[in-house]
């Protein structure tokens, strides 16, 4: 009885909202419009895909340049968890630690917005170079891919910084201090104790963001402009502009195939349980 | 290398640099927009101008509007708190639900379930709203033709908003809930009732005031995740768009330091809701972390 009162929410919640929806636009993505209100079974949404070069450009784009974003993430982000975990002790370590949070909590709109405003032709950064010297004047410093990078480095810091000081805590010092003692210089510790115990966490951290990365639409449409390429964008533009919804349809199975293919590939590769992946972050 | 360890000079100035460095891209950003909501030019950008509330309280003979006139801006924050309102209690209510089901009952396919209930957080927001906009205009349609209803509540608009931004803020929901929920001690429970208390009433004595800062929590992180949600809610949108997609589509449009306005306003308030938070002792990284999901 009370086990039925408190199944029906969870699969109210999961039929209606997740898996219906998602059949809804498998059986959109497989099929082809013959005529008005006429549609017959077709594989030739995926076969524009593929026979588009625009298309699957900029789906291998979207594909590469969130890998080197999360590559990036993981580089600015280790050495500030190493401090946040290692270095700074007491409150230091967790007022570093919550400051770095907190522009996390202000919307993704707000911090594309700063920096917009830091980095457009009128904006503050090409000022500061042309009063500096350094160009003679103010550069377009948007629309580029390097900034389309900064960008989503920026949002997705967090999602990076927050399971690689777990499971640093959780590395103990003595390690590090018989490694020491027996002579390991920092490279090899780095790579032979500190890199291995650190993995889940660095697993955990680049899965989150490489996927919120590949979804994200705000921010490399803001900051890239027509140059972002972004294949969410792709799929809105079906969706919302052309109304070709069978196109949109398969195109948005086609990214969610290469975020799952992706999680699964991570998963494989450091031996993690889906499960504790998302209980971790 | 860590603290008990020999550190040379070098090392602790290339810390110490790297870290300021840090700080400077994190706060940078936002720091600008606070201080070009303040400039007395139509434009958030340099040189300074001198100061000005403009921005805020509009000026007339200027032909500014400021934020506190400018009506489209007040009803998309409105739309905003209204959405996550819904979202926040919808999504408390199905989270404690699921935390209870999970940590307290057994039965067939709850693995399954268990890891169904995390699938929300691996779709990304875009695909989470094409879904639904696909079925609900399908639904809508055979409600149409089938019965000659116009449900019109089944066309973007705020309820498929609201039912877009729960489909995920629903598992980040269930497991902050349930994560407060594992650590019960259910002998407290069991004491109770062998002393004559009935069922409810252990409810509501024991369990539930354990489980208070976590529904507090809870319900703070989704109000805030679905105020800021962009990705999903944009799929789903009707007439009357909530305060991301409004200030997205006048960022698109060109700058003008209402947007900084505005989000000085979104930046003390989430610095508010984040400081309560902290101090009752929780850790905020689960929830931040979702917060910028979809």
């Amino acid at each position: 009885m009370m086990l039925a009162v408190l199944l029906t929410p969870a699969l109210l919640w999961l039929f209606a909202l997740i898996i219906l929806p998602h059949i809804e636009l498998a059986l959109l993505s497989f099929r082809e419009r013959t005529a008005p209100h006429t549609y017959v079974a077709s594989l030739m949404q995926y076969r524009t895909f593929f026979t588009e070069p625009l298309y699957w450009r900029v789906f291998v784009r979207t594909a590469i340049m969130s890998a080197l974003a999360t590559a990036l993430t993981l580089l600015v982000a280790f050495p500030v968890a190493w401090i946040i975990a290692k270095v700074a002790r007491g409150r230091a370590s967790s007022l570093l630690f919550v400051v770095c949070l907190i522009p996390f909590w202000v919307s993704e709109t707000v911090r594309a917005l700063g920096w917009l405003i830091l980095l457009r032709e009128s904006g503050v950064l090409p000022s500061l170079l042309v009063r500096l010297g350094i160009t003679a004047v103010p550069v377009e410093l948007l629309y580029h891919n390097a900034t389309i990078l900064i960008g989503l480095v920026y949002t997705s810091l967090l999602f990076m910084v927050v399971p690689l000081v777990s499971s640093l805590e959780s590395l103990d010092n003595s390690l590090i201090e018989a490694a020491y003692n027996l002579g390991g210089g920092g490279a090899s510790i780095l790579r032979r104790i500190v890199i291995p115990h650190a993995a889940p966490g660095i697993t955990s951290g680049c899965i989150v963001v490489f996927m919120l990365t590949l979804g994200n639409y705000l921010t490399p449409n803001l900051l890239g402009g027509k140059n972002s390429q972004w294949f969410t964008e792709l799929i809105y533009t079906q969706f919302i502009v052309r109304f070709n919804w069978e196109q949109g349809a398969a195109f948005g199975f086609l990214l969610l195939a290469l975020s799952t293919g992706m999680v699964a590939l991570g998963l494989r590769l450091s031996g993690q349980r889906f499960v504790d992946v998302m209980r971790r972050t | 290398m860590i603290s008990s360890l020999p550190r040379p000079a070098w090392l602790r100035a290339a810390t110490a640099l790297y870290v300021g460095a840090f700080l400077l891209f994190l706060f940078v950003p936002l720091a600008v927009i606070a201080v070009f909501a303040f400039n007395n030019a139509p434009y958030p950008a340099p040189p300074w101008h001198g100061f000005t509330l403009d921005w805020f309280l509009g000026n007339q003979a200027a032909g500014r509007v400021g934020l506190f006139r400018d009506t489209e801006l007040l009803g998309s924050i409105w739309t905003s708190i209204v959405v996550a309102s819904w979202v926040t209690a919808l999504s408390v209510l199905v989270g404690t639900a699921n935390a209870f089901l999970m940590e307290r009952h057994s039965f067939a396919g709850k693995q399954l379930l268990s890891v169904l209930m995390l699938v929300p957080l691996v779709i990304p927001g875009v695909i989470l709203g094409i879904s639904i906009l696909a079925l609900c205009s399908r639904l809508a349609e055979l409600a149409d033709s089938l019965f000659g209803l116009d449900l019109d509540f089944l066309r973007p608009g705020l309820v498929l908003v609201v039912l877009g931004q729960f489909s995920f803020v629903a598992t980040i929901a269930t497991l902050m809930v349930s994560a407060r929920l594992k650590r019960f001690d259910r002998t407290l429970e069991e004491a109770a009732l062998n002393l004559g208390a009935s069922h409810a009433a252990v409810l509501r004595t024991i369990t539930f005031p354990y489980l208070r800062p976590a529904l507090i929590g809870t319900a703070a992180i989704s109000f805030l995740m679905s105020f800021e949600n962009f990705n999903t809610t944009l799929m789903l949108v009707g007439a009357e768009p909530p305060l991301t997609v409004l200030m997205y589509g006048r960022m698109r449009e060109g700058a003008s330091p209402v947007l900084n306005a505005v989000s000085l306003f979104l930046m003390l308030a989430s610095a508010l809701l984040a400081l309560s938070l902290m101090r009752g002792g929780r850790r905020p990284a689960r929830a931040a972390n979702a917060a910028a999901e979809g």
